[in-house]
C-alpha cells in the first residue's frame, strides 16, 4: 500500500513538493481550515497572509503534521502524510520550520542547538555536523556567536540561529512561521535579508508573514486567507495593485494604509 | 536639547549607608519597635543557646565505658561512644567490620568524586556506581561468595541500613518516576490510565501502610516456596512509593517546558524519545532539582520507618540501645545524636543541590 501510494505521486507530481487537497481541521467543533487546495512547486516561494486566526499557522503546521487534518490530503516531496509514526518522522527530516517565537533550545550553545539534529536524526559524526552547521552559521552571518548560548543573543541573532538550524538538516522545504512578528523594529531587516538570500538561491518557501515588502520582492504567488478559507490567490503584482476580493482589499488597506 | 554632554564620573555613595553598622541600623534598629524586638529576639537566643551549649559541650562527659563514668551535670556521650559501632552496622558481626567499612569508603569515594567537579571521568562513574558498586556492595556485605561468611539481611542496621534503602530508593525512585511522568502525560489511553492509577494508588496509601503490607500481606499471596527477603520488600516498597512522588515532582516540571521546545524538536524529525531525552527532559530536570532534592530528603527520613516492620535502621538501633538496663535515661543523648546524623545528611543534599541549581543557571537563563 505505501508503494503503490508512493508510486502514483511519484510519477504524475514529480515536481510538486507540497501538495494539499480538500484539507480541512477542526478544534473540537470550530473549523479552522476549510477545503484548503494548495500546490507548491520546487523551488516556488509562496507568501501566506491574512487577518490573525484565519488558519494560516494552522495551515502550514500541518505539512509538518505539528497539527492533524481530520479530512483530505496532504502529500509532502511525494509522501503522503499518515498517521504513521516513521512516515511522519520521514516527512519532518524534509521539511524545515522556523517559529515566531524561534524556539531554540535555551540548555545548548548556538553550534550544538545546530548539531543536534544532523547528530541525532541523521546520525552524522559529531565533527562532520559541527562543520556543516559553521557553514551555514557563516551564512546567516552568527558563526561568532557559536559558543553562545541562546538567552545570550538578541531576537533578530535568535531568529538567524532558528534559520541555520533548519537549514542543517538540508530540507527541501522551508516552512516560515511569522518569522519576524516577534523581533524588535529593527532585528527584522537582517531576518528578512537571510530569508530572501535563501529565496535567491532557490529554496521551497512557504512563509506566513506580514511583511509585504517581501512578498513583493521574493513571493511567487501570495496567498491570502480568511475564516480558515483561501480567499484568493495571485502573483504579488496584481495581488497588490488589483486585489479581486472585497475581504482581501479591507485587508490590504488596514495594513498598508498607514 | 542636549542634557549631559559629557559622562557624569562615578561618585562614592553617601556615607552611612555601606557598611556594617549601615546594616544593623537598616536592619536590625530601624525605629524603636524593631528596636524592641531584635533586643528580644537576642534575649530569647541568650536564654536558648547558652544551657544548650552548656549541656552539649561544656558539661558533657566524653570519655568513658558505662553510665558510672558519667559524673557531670552535662550530656553523657559516653553511651554514644559505647554504642557507636552499633550505631553505624546494626548487628552486623564486629569481626566483618571491616566488610561494610570498606563500601561505606567506596561509597564515599563515589560521592565524592561525582561532586567534586574537576575530578575527570564522571560518567564512566557514574555507571560503576550504577553497575558495578551495586555488585561489589552486596557481595561484601551479604558474603556467600570468596570464603566469606554470610551475613543474613536482618543482621544489617544501623546507619548502614538507612544509607542502603536511601539510595536505593533514590537511585530506583528518579528513573521510574521519570517514566511515570511521561506516561501521564502521554495520548496514549492505557499508558496513561496506568499511570494514573499507579501514582494515585501509592500516594494515597500511608508509607506504614504499605511497609506493612510489604511484610506481612505480599507471603500470604505469594506460593510458599518463594520467600522475599524482608530487606527487599522494604526495599521494593518505598521505592515504589518514592518514584509516585518524583513521577508528581517530574510531571510540575515537564509542564513548565513550553510545548515550542517540542514543536521545534519534532519539526527538526526528532523521534519521541529523542526529543524527551535531548531537550525536555534536560531543560526540566534542570528546573527540577529543588523538587527532587526534597522528595530525596523526605525520602531519606522515611526510611525510619521500616523500624516497624523489624528493620533496625539508625534510629531502630538507637532506639533499641535506649532499652539496654545498663544504659536507662540517656534517650535524649541518642535522639540528639541520630538527629545529627540524619541532619548532616539531609543538609549536605540541600546544599549540593543549591549549588547545582547556581552551577547549571549560569549563562542559560534569559
Amino acid at each position: 500500500m505505501t508503494q503503490a501510494a508512493t508510486n502514483t505521486s511519484d510519477t504524475s507530481t514529480s515536481d510538486l513538493m507540497v501538495e494539499m487537497r480538500n484539507v480541512n481541521k477542526w478544534y473540537g467543533d470550530f473549523h479552522v481550515l476549510r477545503d484548503i487546495y494548495l500546490e507548491v512547486k520546487r523551488g516556488e516561494r509562496i507568501v501566506v497572509c491574512g487577518p490573525s486566526g484565519s488558519g494560516k499557522s494552522t495551515l502550514i503546521r500541518c505539512i509538518n503534521h505539528l497539527e492533524e487534518h481530520q479530512k483530505g490530503e496532504i502529500v509532502v516531496g511525494g509522501v503522503p502524510l499518515t498517521q504513521d509514526v516513521k512516515r511522519i518522522e520521514q516527512i519532518r527530516r524534509s521539511v524545515g520550520m522556523v517559529f515566531q517565537h524561534f524556539n531554540l533550545f535555551p540548555h545548548l550553545t548556538v553550534l550544538e542547538n545546530c548539531c543536534i539534529a544532523p547528530m541525532w536524526v541523521q546520525k552524522k559524526p559529531r565533527k562532520e555536523a559541527e562543520a556543516l552547521a559553521m557553514e551555514y552559521l557563516e551564512r546567516v552571518r552568527i558563526a561568532e556567536q557559536a559558543t553562545k548560548y541562546p538567552g545570550q543573543l538578541s531576537g533578530g541573532q535568535q531568529q538567524r540561529v532558528a534559520i541555520a538550524r533548519s537549514l542543517c538538516m538540508h530540507p527541501d522545504v522551508m516552512l516560515f512561521d511569522e518569522p519576524t512578528s516577534a523581533l524588535d523594529p529593527e532585528m527584522i531587516k537582517e531576518v528578512l535579508d537571510v530569508m530572501v538570500e535563501l529565496a535567491e538561491e532557490g529554496m521551497t518557501m512557504i512563509c506566513v508573514t506580514h511583511e509585504m515588502g517581501f512578498a513583493k520582492k521574493v513571493a511567487d504567488r501570495v496567498i491570502f486567507m480568511d475564516q480558515g478559507q483561501i480567499i484568493e490567490e495571485n502573483a504579488p503584482e496584481p495581488f497588490f495593485n488589483n486585489p479581486q476580493s472585497e475581504r482581501t482589499q479591507l485587508f490590504l488597506s488596514q495594513i498598508l494604509g498607514h | 536639547m542636549i542634557h549631559n554632554k559629557e559622562t557624569i564620573p562615578q561618585r562614592p555613595a553617601p556615607k552611612g549607608t555601606i557598611g556594617p553598622v549601615a546594616w544593623l541600623r537598616g536592619n536590625l534598629f530601624n525605629g524603636p519597635i524593631n528596636s524592641v524586638f531584635t533586643l528580644l529576639g537576642l534575649y530569647v537566643l541568650y536564654l536558648l543557646v547558652v544551657p544548650t551549649v552548656q549541656w552539649a559541650f561544656i558539661d558533657a562527659n566524653w570519655v568513658g565505658d558505662s553510665r558510672e563514668d558519667c559524673t557531670r551535670a552535662g550530656a553523657c556521650w559516653v553511651f554514644v561512644n559505647a554504642r557507636f559501632s552499633q550505631f553505624m552496622y546494626g548487628l552486623y558481626p564486629s569481626e566483618e567490620y571491616w566488610r561494610a567499612n570498606i563500601v561505606f569508603a567506596m561509597f564515599a569515594a563515589i560521592i565524592a568524586w561525582m561532586v567534586i567537579p574537576r575530578l575527570p571521568f564522571k560518567r564512566w562513574m557514574a555507571l560503576f556506581a550504577l553497575l558495578i558498586f551495586p555488585v561489589i556492595a552486596y557481595v561484601l556485605l551479604h558474603g556467600g561468595y570468596f570464603d566469606l561468611p554470610r551475613v543474613s539481611t536482618h543482621r544489617w542496621g544501623g546507619l548502614m541500613l538507612t544509607l542502603l534503602l536511601a539510595s536505593v530508593g533514590m537511585i530506583g525512585a528518579l528513573p521510574i518516576g521519570i517514566v511515570l511522568a511521561l506516561g501521564r502525560r502521554s495520548n496514549m489511553p492505557i499508558v496513561k490510565t496506568f499511570c494514573v492509577i499507579f501514582i494515585e494508588f501509592w500516594r494515597g496509601v500511608p508509607l506504614i501502610t504499605i511497609l506493612f503490607m510489604a511484610s506481612v500481606m505480599l507471603p500470604l499471596f505469594l506460593p510458599s516456596e518463594i520467600s522475599v527477603d524482608r530487606l527487599v520488600r522494604a526495599l521494593i516498597g518505598l521505592t515504589l512509593f518514592q518514584s509516585a512522588y518524583m513521577a508528581e515532582v517530574i510531571r510540575g516540571g515537564l509542564q513548565a517546558i513550553p510545548k515550542g521546545q517540542d514543536e521545534a524538536a519534532a519539526a527538526l524529525g526528532m523521534t519521541y524519545w529523542k526529543r524527551m531525552g535531548l531537550i525536555v527532559m534536560p531543560q526540566a530536570l534542570k528546573m527540577m532539582i529543588p523538587g527532587i532534592v526534597n522528595t530525596f530528603i523526605s525520602l531519606f527520613k522515611d526510611t525510619t520507618l521500616v523500624m516497624i516492620i523489624g528493620l533496625f535502621d539508625l534510629l531502630g538501633i538507637v532506639q533499641a540501645a535506649l532499652s539496654d538496663s545498663r544504659w536507662l535515661g540517656f534517650s535524649i543523648e541518642g535522639y540528639v545524636f541520630a538527629a545529627f546524623v540524619f541532619w548532616i545528611f539531609c543538609f549536605s543534599m540541600s546544599r549540593y543541590s543549591q549549588y547545582l541549581e547556581r552551577k547549571l543557571n549560569t549563562g542559560h537563563k534569559h
